[in-house]
């Protein structure tokens, strides 16, 4: 009982620090890392570690099975799967932080007065609730057929469904946070209602929105490639890991490498992602502040 | 009780309302002229003037929406721009396989994953509780499509026990029926599984954390009769939620699913309607599962006094 | 009421624990919890473990129930017999059948420790499930004259109701008759008034009491409190870092304490006479309430519109340099006034005048100003300081909220960490570096930072040890007599209140029953209430400090 209240007593950074350790959480995490570290590490150097231009086409040598040449074989199109798939690293993990970054930013800003202002909360939440209401991938898709598809639409396609579950959990925390003693006593203080909000509420929330942050880079990857697969993802001009694949799809009883190496990056990269994810959750715990309460 | 029904469903429709504004307003203000796809590339701008004048786009936003959303409660959901079928008929054609594929999805899902969720908790820090979790997050991690491909490529392809693709329905009898429909559930509930087993885990040590648990085990209580009596009764409605919240991943996971296998069901037909941009029936669509979607909700919302007395309405 | 006086000598040993060392987790680097401790029971006799929190006196309990959390805490070495038998070597599967049938607990939350989802008759019928083989008649004929025993009224209805359904006390009853069910040998109660009102406690004591002089049962009862100790107890083992430092009877461990802690921690009970009174200067009261009273509505569209009157007709004068007490049971509106007084709440009804000006009803911006002159301290000290903020940025937050520049805030913060006892390094480091007492003093030199002229403590000290606790009162005490600040205590320790108040304000159910000096209202009360909550003060008999007797 008392380790754990001390535990979140902590500051984050203290917590983050003697938790996020082989010794503490097993090697999983510890992997995990290293494996994300390598697949961004290839993806940025992808124009020195392609053996091919991604981009270049070549008629004869379509669908070509592995080979010393193309350690992956070629697409439909003739053009060297390796070279697309780290390249098409790129623009997949691009996406992914892009849509985070987006999403918290709007997510935190809205959450916080939602949590703090009692009038704004009831509309704000009924929105949130609507939007939630709308399956996102369908959102997402109308919204990149709609708009073409360029990065900046996928982008806003993925992120406007995550923004709801932000502010949702924003807003729990500030509940939370603000029935708290020491908010009470810096009202007492006579700390403004925005010293209050930045200061003492905000902090509050960085526990959980690491975690949540990379939950969403890696579900920002996956709708990603769902939305290529679907059709609505963008033009295979820019290979991404979705079109790749998407691309796959007619040749998939040819050549299902086309489909399956791209796709098996991708789960590497969204499982080490997760796995992060897990084990700074764990370390920062958010429920024991339930607990506590 | 009924007050509370009563409520609850009242307070549905604002949600509902304020999802016909998104979606009405997602499609009016992103770039593309219904009236362009209806009059095909060679249109002159008089004929594209005048077909936007037939459909109502020339007047103000609020009067659009007013007719729509007026047709929409008189059952009038508009007709396709690409079929001329109207949208309610071509949703109705469809619903039949996309609702069989979720009710067997959602039985298989549940049936597995809440029994891995509680013996997870049980095992907790073990093997057994490290192998579930690894299962979930890996449920998490793969794309829907790529676990449809690797059943289709090692059931149909490479062992040709199951039949690739289509549909046949129930009434055409249980063999056909899961002979076609058994892969692509099994690839809808991969994520689904993962979900519920996930939050099953977590309700499930947080209650067994409570101090009524070890009363119960200061009574003698055994492990089996801890875990689904004392334990699995406490942790059900967060479960609940989750199965609720899931239903989201559920609905997108049909439009892939039926794309992959095939399938003529409601996720296909959306799929169709956004590549050719039929604006009447994206509409149709997305409010039709957005209300799905909060109906669901309410109903588990409703349920929850099933399994906790100190909920009363 | 006076201390209880058996021989036990010539009964059989029921508990029997020898050199029990329990340690945490496999890796034993860390000290042992419990280092080698030893004590006996005997049948129908109390042995009451007391100590301070982290003395390792719940951890012996579990250990005996076999109930140590799994991989946390292991027993390294010792024995436990029960009734002849090494209980530390059994199998999980025959310890299983042991409990209940021949040991027994109940725990210090009665609001947790029922199973929420079922009923509380078959909660306790589940105890005869598990280890009988009754027929169903039999079974429920036995619940019954069992929640009969444990004197729950309306015995039918309460057998098919859920916990959320009934009060604290009836729960910790609910918990008793499903302990003791079976007769078994040793009841193990862990603090188990603790969370309860104190004159629910009377009645749970005195219930615990007959039913062990009925069935025999040897009884471990585990408190940090003296007062529930001088109740109880035949024998006491006085408990600090995992060992006994002293056991003896009741009378041996009041009268004539042997060791230096058992002294200390027995003079730091508070008494319950009330101190001298202090002159009163007859200076301008700087707050005054005119009838304060705060409704909570709710309800409307749809619902039953409903009120509570959380509290009303509170009318009070304080003067600088004085104490007024507020007590009362929970529920009983203290907390509403203080929250009032504070304008973290609106009050609903009359007014808050402090020095002169109503603030009752002001706006945020208006309320400013005023801020400054009321502070406060809450009770949790765990929660009460911002755990991301070092020491130095709480305790200047106030200062800087109105203009005082930073080198003189922190100058003043070094002043008055001096005050608060504290080194001028705790500037620089955080609250989870600090204990509870510690950092209560912290919130206290926070509250004082802005030189308020009046300052709430809402329960400050419930949370603390007894020895801190009287630390912490000491320091207001110091803190009053040097600036002259007014306070008001807001407790639901009648101890407390008698050792700092100067006037005392009775609530029940938010209404005041009775107010006055201290001396007049806790020594000759003249409401009911109030005769009843002193006369539940538990060891009340007792004059703690100057181990004799109290006379009347």
């Amino acid at each position: 009982m008392n380790t754990s209240r001390s535990a979140a007593d902590k500051p984050l950074t203290l917590r983050l620090l003697s938790q996020i350790s082989p010794s503490h959480t097993g090697f999983g995490p510890f992997i995990a890392a290293i494996m994300l570290l390598a697949v961004v590490l290839v993806t940025i150097f992808s124009p020195w570690i392609a053996t091919h231009d991604p981009l270049a086409m070549d008629p004869l040598m379509r669908l070509k099975p592995p080979s010393e040449e193309h350690i992956l074989g070629t697409d439909g199109f003739g053009r060297d799967l390796f070279s697309r798939m780290v390249l098409g690293g790129r623009i997949s993990l691009l996406i992914g932080l892009c849509a985070a970054v987006v999403a918290l930013g709007f997510g935190i800003l809205i959450g916080l007065v939602a949590g703090y202002f009692r009038i704004a909360d009831a509309i704000i939440m009924r929105a949130m609730d609507a939007l939630m209401a709308m399956p996102s991938i369908l959102i997402a898709i109308a919204l990149v057929a709609l708009n073409g598809p360029s990065i900046g639409s996928v982008i806003m396609a993925i992120t406007i469904p995550e923004v709801p579950r932000v502010v949702r959990l924003v807003r729990s925390v500030v509940l939370t946070a603000r029935e708290e003693p020491y908010v009470e006593a810096a009202l007492a203080l006579g700390s403004s209602t925005p010293k209050i909000l930045f200061q003492h509420l905000l902090p509050n929330t960085m526990a959980p929105m690491i975690v949540q942050g990379t939950y969403i880079v890696a579900s920002a990857i996956l709708t990603e490639a769902l939305l290529s697969f679907l059709g609505a993802g963008i033009s295979t001009e820019i290979p991404t890991w979705g079109n790749i694949m998407a691309e796959g799809r007619q040749y998939f009883r040819i050549n299902p490498g086309i489909i399956l190496w791209p796709g098996l990056l991708l789960t590497i990269c969204v499982l080490s992602i997760n796995l992060i994810g897990d084990a700074a959750r764990d370390a920062l715990d958010p429920r024991m502040k339930k607990r506590e309460a | 009780m009924l007050t509370y029904i009563l409520k609850r469903i009242l307070s549905v429709i604002p949600v509902l309302f304020l999802v016909s504004v998104f979606v009405f307003l997602m499609l009016r203000l992103t770039p593309g002229d219904p009236a362009a796809i209806l009059a095909g590339d060679n249109a002159t701008p008089e004929t594209l003037e005048r077909i936007r004048d037939a459909m109502g786009l020339n007047e103000p936003l609020l009067t659009q929406y007013v007719k729509w959303i007026g047709g929409i409660l008189h059952g009038d959901f508009g007709t396709s721009l690409i079929s001329s079928v109207p949208v309610l008929d071509l949703v109705s054609q469809r619903v039949g396989p996309s609702i069989s594929l979720a009710v067997l999805t959602i039985i298989i899902a549940i049936c597995v994953a809440i029994p891995m969720g509680v013996i997870a908790a049980w095992k907790h820090r073990t093997w057994v509780d490290y192998l579930v979790m690894s299962f979930s997050v890996l449920g998490f991690s793969v794309p829907v499509f790529l676990v449809g491909y690797v059943l289709l490529l090692i059931f149909s392809v490479k062992l040709g026990w199951l039949p690739p693709q289509g549909f046949k329905p129930l009434s055409a009898g249980i063999a056909p029926f899961m002979e076609r429909a058994i892969l692509p559930a099994l690839t809808l509930a991969s994520i689904y599984i993962a979900l519920i087993a996930r939050m099953t885990r977590a309700a499930m040590l947080d209650v067994l954390n409570e101090d009524y648990i070890r009363t119960a085990r200061a009574k003698g209580v055994g492990d089996r009769r801890l875990l689904f009596v004392h334990a699995l009764k406490n942790a059900a409605v967060p479960i609940a939620t989750i199965v609720g919240a899931g239903f989201a991943l559920l609905i997108s996971g049909v439009v892939v699913t039926e794309t992959i296998f095939n399938i003529p069901g409601i996720g296909r037909l959306t799929v169709d309607a956004v590549l050719a941009r039929d604006y009447p029936v994206i509409q149709a669509l997305i409010l039709l599962t957005a209300t799905l979607y909060v109906a669901v909700n309410l109903l588990i919302d409703l349920s929850y006094s099933l399994f906790d007395p100190r909920i009363r309405y | 009421m006076e201390l209880r006086n058996k021989d036990f000598s010539a009964e059989p040993i029921v508990l029997e624990i020898k050199d029990l060392v329990v340690e945490v987790g496999s890796k034993s680097v860390l000290p042992p919890i419990l280092k080698g401790i030893s004590f006996d029971i005997r049948h129908g006799e109390t042995v009451c473990l007391v100590g301070e929190s982290g003395s390792g006196k719940s951890v012996t309990s579990l250990a005996t129930m076999g109930l140590l959390p799994k991989d946390a805490l292991k027993v390294r070495g010792g024995e436990i017999r029960l009734k002849g038998e090494n209980l530390v070597t059994l199998s999980p599967g025959q310890m299983k059948q042991r409990r209940a049938r021949d040991l027994a607990m109940i725990f210090q939350e009665p609001m947790t420790a029922l199973n929420p989802v079922l009923k509380v008759g078959a909660q306790i019928m589940e105890v005869l499930d598990l280890h009988t083989r009754l027929s169903a008649s039999e079974k429920r004929a036995k619940v019954i004259d069992i929640m009969e025993q444990v004197h729950l009224p309306d015995v039918e209805r309460i057998f098919e109701s859920y916990p959320h359904q009934l009060s604290g006390g009836q729960r910790q009853r609910i918990m008793i008759a499903m302990a003791l069910i079976l007769e078994p040998a040793l009841l193990i109660a862990d603090e188990p008034t603790t969370a309860l009102d104190v004159t629910t406690q009377k009645q749970i004591l005195s219930l615990i009491a007959e039913l062990q002089e009925k069935h025999g049962t040897a009884v471990l009862f585990i408190t940090h409190d003296m007062g529930v100790v001088a109740e109880i107890a035949d024998r006491v083992c006085v408990m600090r870092h995992g060992e006994i430092l002293e056991t003896g009877t009741i009378r041996q461990v009041l009268e004539e304490p042997r060791h230096d802690y058992t002294k200390k921690l027995l003079s730091a009970v508070p008494s319950l006479i009330p101190r001298e009174p202090r002159p009163d200067a007859g200076a301008t009261p700087v707050l005054v309430t005119k009838d304060l009273g705060k409704t909570y509505r709710s309800g409307g569209f749809l619902a039953k519109k409903s009120e509570v009157r959380a509290s009303y007709g509170v009318n009070f004068d304080l003067s600088p340099g004085r104490t007024l007490g507020i007590v009362g049971e929970s529920g009983s509106g203290k907390t509403t006034v203080a929250r009032s007084i504070m304008r973290l709440i609106e009050p609903t009804e009359g007014q808050i005048l402090l020095e002169g000006d109503d603030i009752a009803h002001l706006s945020t911006s208006a309320m400013k100003p005023k801020r400054k002159k009321l502070q406060v301290v809450f009770q949790d000290p765990f929660r009460s300081l911002n755990p991301r903020w070092t020491i130095a940025r709480s305790l200047t937050e106030g200062p800087l909220n109105y203009g005082v520049p930073y080198a003189e805030a922190i100058a003043e913060a070094k002043r008055l960490l001096q005050i608060v006892s504290l080194p001028e390094d705790a500037l620089k480091r955080y609250p989870h570096q600090f204990s509870g007492g510690q950092r209560q003093r912290i919130a206290i030199a926070r509250a004082v930072m802005l030189r308020p002229d009046v300052l709430v403590a809402d329960e400050a000290v419930s949370a603390l040890d007894v020895s801190v606790q009287a630390q912490v009162l000491d320091l207001l005490d110091e803190l009053q007599r040097q600036t002259g600040i007014a306070i008001i205590f807001i407790t639901h320790d009648l101890r407390v209140a008698a050792q700092i108040c100067d006037e005392v304000l009775v609530m029940k159910r938010g209404e005041v029953v009775e107010q006055g000096p201290a001396g007049q209202v806790l020594h000759a009360p003249q409401h009911e209430y109030t005769r009843a909550l002193i006369n539940a003060a538990p060891g009340r008999f007792w004059d703690f400090a100057a181990h004799k007797p109290l006379v009347a």
